[in-house]
């Protein structure tokens, strides 16, 4: 089986960064807002090689997505920054009208997702960001794994021609995707090879589903691994062809399972192949405060839940 | 273009509402009215623009439209400005039809740049618009339209407090100051004191006018308004009109604001605005 290691972790906020600092010396059309978050953002470096195309909104999320949209004509290309619940359920009828209905160029960037976020509890930890913006037509829907990914995915999305939700996280994480990768919006990234069960996962989870892999193996079960960075549109094809030798599947993500990758999955399977499935997401709940470590065992979503659903759903086969 | 001919445009502007929204019995006339003046004024006679439309709109004025409930009147001069034929006003709210309910840009509409509806969202975009000008070193101007009862909406406030924070001096954000909305009086559902005293507390230049049905009225007003930009503060113009005006049954009253009238109210109302420039 094919392993991952890192030496170092970091956060994919900080792969947001680079990524935007990148956009800013290779794309004159970039821009980027913030409300009031630049520091946690991590678009310090962007503001001063460009502060003529940097605006500091302040602490109103509505207006940020309506100066996004504007910003759009006249062939600007905006990136908002703000965390996940601020960047969606707070402003979700801005981005519904002003940017989804109106066609505009927007990529609303979102750190801080799920229950990662950690100490500052509930209020902060959206578990619903992907639902509320996976229903909007014509959004794209991306949640990145590492500071790798998250770095090729926002120079990705500025040469994508329209609205796009990319979501990322507050903590240090492993950095095991390569440098030098090609980010293709909509394509699965098929990581290990597996032929009892097919694991699916998105954000945070990836790493996760690689450390379940692993312990899998040990146990004779052989597990393929698909990091799935684009929620919507969905890779079906590479999902379909993977259950097909599998038979069984796992999905796992820093959401709610309501509305989540989950479900979209579900979908694809129910439509083309019904095949068994679990769930390594929350239960319809809200989250609470702890470190994220802490977070994510108790509300299940390290890679011992992923383990405990992969032998679940092989024994449902 | 005379007072004359805008004056006998804004009786035609006037027909086209009325048999829109009577058509399909349904509709904004109420606001469309009291604005048609103004918009007639402000595509015909202020705005610098080209009929080829391009949504990024560069060395051109540009309007947004806030309170997109008033489509009638916002597509019937689009199309006498010629955005598109007037015959497609005869599509307005039918299935298929490029003239939504509300303004979009998604059925691909020349002269919208965005859809509106859901209120209190046009000011910020036309913020984003007027940045991006300013970073393309366009010289042009950004002109929006909203209701007094959309600053009801918070967004607003956090937009004209925006506008001044960082000298947005290339816009004009007009309020359609009838005193009416759904409910009654604007002053009955949700009483807002001084909306000239709250504009200049956040710092903005403020332009009255007084008779906003009159043409000659905004043509001044508007070039006050004008002249008021570029000097690092952004501009409102207070338009005082009349809900339904040009239709004695529909003024005084907010009963018009979604209301359309029937083949009788029709026959009455299109009598007192006699065709100028031909229906469509």
């Amino acid at each position: 089986m094919k392993t991952y290691t890192y030496t170092e972790k970091k956060d994919t906020r900080s792969g947001f960064g680079a990524g935007l600092a990148e956009l800013g010396r290779t794309n004159p059309n970039v821009v980027a807002l913030c409300a009031d978050l630049i520091g946690s953002l991590k678009m310090n470096q962007f503001i001063d090689e460009n502060p003529e195309r940097f605006f500091q909104i302040g602490i109103a999320e509505a207006n940020m997505m309506g100066i996004a949209a504007g910003l759009t004509i006249g062939g600007k290309i905006p990136f908002t920054g703000t965390f996940a619940n601020f960047s969606t359920g707070r402003v979700y009828d801005q981005i519904r009208q002003s940017i989804a209905y109106s066609d505009k160029n927007v990529k609303i960037c979102a750190s801080h997702a799920g229950l990662t976020l950690g100490e500052d509890g509930a209020t902060h930890q959206i578990l619903e960001d992907i639902g509320l913006m996976k229903m909007l037509p014509g959004m794209v829907v991306i949640n990145t794994c590492d500071y790798n990914q998250t770095k090729a995915a926002t120079i990705a999305i500025a040469d994508y021609n329209g609205p796009v939700y990319l979501r990322f996280g507050r903590p240090a994480v492993p950095v095991f995707m390569p440098e030098d990768q090609e980010f293709k919006i909509g394509k699965a990234i098929k990581l290990t090879q597996g032929s009892d069960v097919t694991i699916v996962a998105t954000g945070h989870l990836v790493w996760e589903a690689l450390e379940a892999a692993k312990l899998l193996h040990t146990k004779g079960v052989s597990a393929e691994v698909l990091n799935i960075h684009t929620i919507k549109p969905l890779d079906d094809q590479a999902i379909l062809e993977s259950v097909s030798k599998t038979g069984c599947i796992v999905t796992a993500e820093e959401h709610n399972f309501l509305g989540g990758l989950g479900e979209s999955v579900a979908r694809v399977l129910a439509l083309n192949k019904p095949t068994p499935q679990e769930f390594v997401a929350t239960n319809d709940t809200f989250g609470e405060s702890g470190t994220p470590t802490q977070l994510m065992e108790k509300y299940g979503l390290n890679s011992d839940a992923i383990t405990k659903k992969v032998i679940k759903v092989i024994s449902r086969k | 273009m005379s007072n004359k001919k805008l004056q006998d445009l804004t009786t035609q502007v006037r027909r086209d509402i009325l048999r829109m929204v009577h058509k399909v019995n349904s509709g904004h006339p109420g606001g469309s009215l009291g604005c048609t003046e103004f918009l007639v004024v402000l595509y015909l006679n202020i705005m610098n623009r080209t009929n080829d439309f391009n949504m990024d709109g560069v060395n051109e004025d540009l309007f947004f439209l806030s309170n997109g409930h008033i489509s009638p009147v916002f597509y019937s001069v689009l199309a006498r400005s010629g955005y598109f034929p007037v015959e497609e006003l005869n599509t307005f709210r039918l299935l298929d039809s490029r003239l939504q309910g509300h303004p979009t840009t998604h059925e691909g509409l020349p002269g919208v740049r965005i859809a509106s509806g859901s209120l209190g969202q046009g000011l910020s975009v036309a913020l984003g618009a007027a940045e991006s000008k300013k970073l393309n070193n366009d010289n042009s101007l950004i002109y929006t339209l909203h209701g007094d009862g959309e600053l009801q909406e918070g967004q607003n406030w956090e937009a004209i407090m925006y506008a001044s924070a960082k000298n947005i001096d290339n816009l004009i954000a007009t309020i359609d100051l009838n005193g009416k909305q759904i409910d009654g009086a604007t002053d009955d559902v949700l009483a807002m004191g001084s909306i000239k005293e709250k504009f200049e507390a956040f710092d903005w230049t403020v332009i009255e006018i007084e008779n906003g049905n009159d043409i000659s009225s905004i043509i001044d007003g508007m070039a006050l308004a004008k002249d008021a930009t570029g000097k690092g503060k952004p501009v409102c113009v207070l338009l005082k009109t009349m809900m339904g005006n040009g239709v004695d049954f529909m003024m005084h009253t907010h009963a018009w604001h979604g209301k359309a009238p029937n083949d009788d109210q029709l026959e009455i109302a299109l009598n007192q605005n006699p065709e100028t420039l031909g229906d469509y």
